[in-house]
């Protein structure tokens, strides 16, 4: 018992954060920060700039909730989490939103104790190829040697995909990302695959990266997206809507740079975002400017898009899946309304 | 030739220099480099080996490399990209500390080399003294000095703490604290107490049994849930105290093994004097046991300094994380050689030095015959 009591004394002396019991929405009020889960670094998705600030979609959108939220897009505290704790980081109410790249399942969702606030970008397994193989499609592929990391679902949606396609393929499997990279690199295989995000990445460390291209065909499911706690209902809303502005923004057409003049639209749908009119802030309790200040602050979907992972970046990511339904894509928001 | 054929009288021959071919840098590389024919086979081998490795080394880190510049247009991507080290400089040493407080660490880091050195000037007088205010007194200043939130400092939260400074908070630390409850440890193991010698034991091969990774492990993944909610530890702090237990368990048995050196006699010597137990520890065993285990204790240091690395399995930014998250903004993708190479230069330069060190002490405490 002494020592519960020495654990708890030395607990209060050095608590930083003070989490959960009322509602998540209004800790962060109180405490005027959002603590944000990021990853370890994932390049456009969550990294550090030059200057040591977090950059990259999922920490746009933890910037996005500050904003929604406080009012201040500045007003986030970052927490870089390995994949291991981050669940726990998020359970015990050290962070209060996850945004690490984090794919959606049914066992996280359910068993884990954690809701999904949306998707915020629709990852999947791709393939690299060289350009002068002439090859425009996963389809055409077959009788090739691919790259690929041994004992890992990447290796199991490869076989699957060729198999369901009655096509042949020679894996050429090896332990580690680089290794993989490397051989692909030195010619020992004509495919390379991985997640299509992860590929963009790996590009950049190619001798030549121009020299290739990733193919069009997505063959797995990566839903990302952001995480809250099981059980707050208000503050899953708030982050939910928080994206969803952002994705609604864009079909819209509201930019960060158009909001202002946007406010003066005689479209209903951009007065009701922008809290001209309508009492969607107030129904979530949050302010009635809370999505002008996303879109002001962060920008809309499209341009978080574009800023970290987008063609004129290094990254060079299309929009694909992540285009707007109108689009062709998969990125639809609620109607905010 | 008249020399050889001359005679001289029993005693009257004169001192000759010794022969040409045994003394200075012919003689060194006759008798080391090419004394037999194995000798001459090894010698050419390293030699080719040389050859082929450092040239090419060399003409990397050098000749090819790319020194100027801010931006990754700069290099030329056929010999190394120093400017990658040079942009992300700052946060290799320092994390995301904020720039205007920087000075903190430096005075931190000043006063401590400061302290340091009247300790290594011989006949110095009030070494007990600084060797007190470097134990006791330096860490309490540098923590008001790091964390701040007092004397009109400001408040810099842990997890803007990163690079190398986080590596020498978690060494130092880890270092400064294993020792004394080390020794404390190996008393109580040696104790004839049955209570005590077994909450040693069982302490020691506890965290011994374990790897630091699932001590680390445990601090940031399970402890937070043992927790009532909202209630949270600092993640530095709790790997703080991960890394000193467990440092603390090894250095038990190294300093154990110096008291089971020291012969009996002594023990008995000091008890017929009359000495209390802690007066026989303090003044005649401890000395001499520490002593002989300075190899083993050094050791142990190293060791726990390159161990502080795992940390960043828990998301703590470390010398070497920091290198690997720097790797990770779009525009720096690739140049994980460079930093590895810079990572390692420097924790050669922290390990050699303390190895340096401690033979140094070796010899200074050298008392034998």
């Amino acid at each position: 018992m002494k020592l519960t009591k020495v654990l708890l004394a030395a607990a209060a002396a050095t608590t930083l954060s003070t989490a959960a019991v009322a509602g998540t929405l209004d800790d962060v009020r109180g405490k005027g920060f959002v603590q944000c889960g990021v990853s370890q670094g994932l390049a456009g998705f969550s990294n550090p700039d030059e200057q040591g600030n977090w950059t990259g979609i999922d920490v746009d959108v933890c910037r996005a909730v500050a904003a929604a939220v406080l009012g201040d897009a500045g007003k986030v505290k970052f927490t870089p989490l390995s994949a291991k704790e981050r669940f726990t980081a998020l359970q015990s109410g050290e962070v209060d939103v996850l945004s690490r790249n984090t794919t959606w399942t049914l066992v996280r969702d359910s068993a884990l104790g954690l809701n999904f606030a949306g998707v915020n970008y629709y990852d999947g397994q791709g393939f690299m190829v060289r350009k002068d193989l002439g090859v425009k499609s996963a389809l055409e592929l077959d009788g090739a040697s691919v790259c690929v990391n041994i004992g890992t679902t990447t290796e199991l949606n490869l076989s699957d995909y060729f198999r369901a396609n009655s096509m042949k393929f020679n894996p050429v499997v090896f332990e580690k990302a680089d290794e993989v990279v490397a051989a692909y690199d030195s010619g020992r295989c004509d495919v390379y695959t991985t997640d299509q995000s992860g590929l963009a990445a790996q590009r950049i460390k190619l001798k030549e990266p121009n020299a290739h291209m990733i193919l069009p065909e997505v063959i797995s499911k990566e839903p990302l997206g952001p995480v809250v706690r099981h059980g707050d209902d208000k503050w899953l809303d708030t982050v939910k809507w928080t994206l969803y502005a952002m994705v609604e923004a864009e079909e819209l057409g509201v930019t960060s740079k158009n909001v202002d003049q946007m406010k003066g639209s005689s479209s209903p749908n951009v007065r009701r975002l922008l809290g001209v009119e309508g009492d969607g802030g107030k129904n979530l309790g949050l302010s009635v400017d809370w999505a002008y200040n996303v879109v002001k602050q962060v920008g809309n979907y499209g341009e978080s898009f574009e800023r970290h992972v987008g063609v004129k970046t290094s990254l060079g990511l299309e929009r694909g899946q992540n285009a707007l339904w109108k689009d062709g894509g998969l990125q639809y928001a609620m109607p905010v309304r | 030739m008249t020399d050889e054929t001359r005679s001289y009288d029993p005693g009257s021959h004169p001192d000759l220099p010794p022969p040409a071919s045994t003394v200075g840098v012919v003689g060194w590389v006759r008798q080391n480099l090419f004394a037999t024919p194995l000798d001459v086979a090894l010698t050419v081998l390293a030699l080719y080996l040389v050859y082929l490795l450092v040239p090419p080394v060399i003409q990397w880190a050098f000749i090819d490399a790319d020194w100027v510049g801010d931006t990754r247009d700069a290099c030329s991507r056929e010999g190394a990209c120093w400017v990658y080290i040079r942009v992300w400089f700052k946060q290799l040493m320092y994390g995301r500390y904020p720039d205007e407080e920087l000075w903190r660490i430096n005075t931190a880091y000043v006063l401590l080399v400061a302290a340091a050195i009247p300790l290594f000037i011989p006949g110095f007088r009030w070494k007990q003294w600084i060797g007190v205010f470097l134990l006791i007194g330096y860490p309490i200043i540098a923590f008001f000095l790091f964390v701040g939130d007092a004397f009109g400092l400001e408040h810099v939260e842990t997890p803007l703490w990163g690079g190398l400074f986080l590596t020498l908070v978690i060494a130092l630390v880890g270092i400064v604290a294993s020792l004394p409850i080390g020794v404390v440890l190996a008393l109580g193991r040696r104790s004839k107490m049955p209570v005590v010698r077994s909450i040693c034991v069982a302490f020691i091969e506890l965290w011994r049994g374990v790897p630091l990774i699932t001590v680390l492990f445990m601090s940031s993944v399970m402890f937070p849930l043992f927790m009532p909610e909202g209630v949270n530890f600092d993640k530095l702090v709790r790997a703080l105290v991960g890394v000193m237990l467990f440092s603390a368990a090894y250095m038990a048995e190294v300093v154990r093994g110096g008291l089971q050196a020291i012969p009996k006699g002594q023990y008995e010597a000091a008890e017929a004097l009359g000495l209390s137990f802690w007066k026989m520890m303090g003044l005649i065993v401890l000395p001499q046991a520490l002593k002989l285990v300075i190899p083993g204790i050094v050791n142990t240091f190293i060791g726990l300094f390159k161990d502080t690395t795992l940390v960043l399995i828990i998301g703590l930014f470390d010398f070497l994380g920091m290198v690997q998250l720097a790797g990770t903004n779009p525009d720096w993708l690739g140049f994980a050689v460079e930093g590895y190479v810079f990572v390692a230069a420097g924790f050669w330069v922290f390990c050699f030095s303390m190895s340096r060190y401690s033979q140094h002490l070796e010899k200074k405490l050298h008392t034998g015959h």
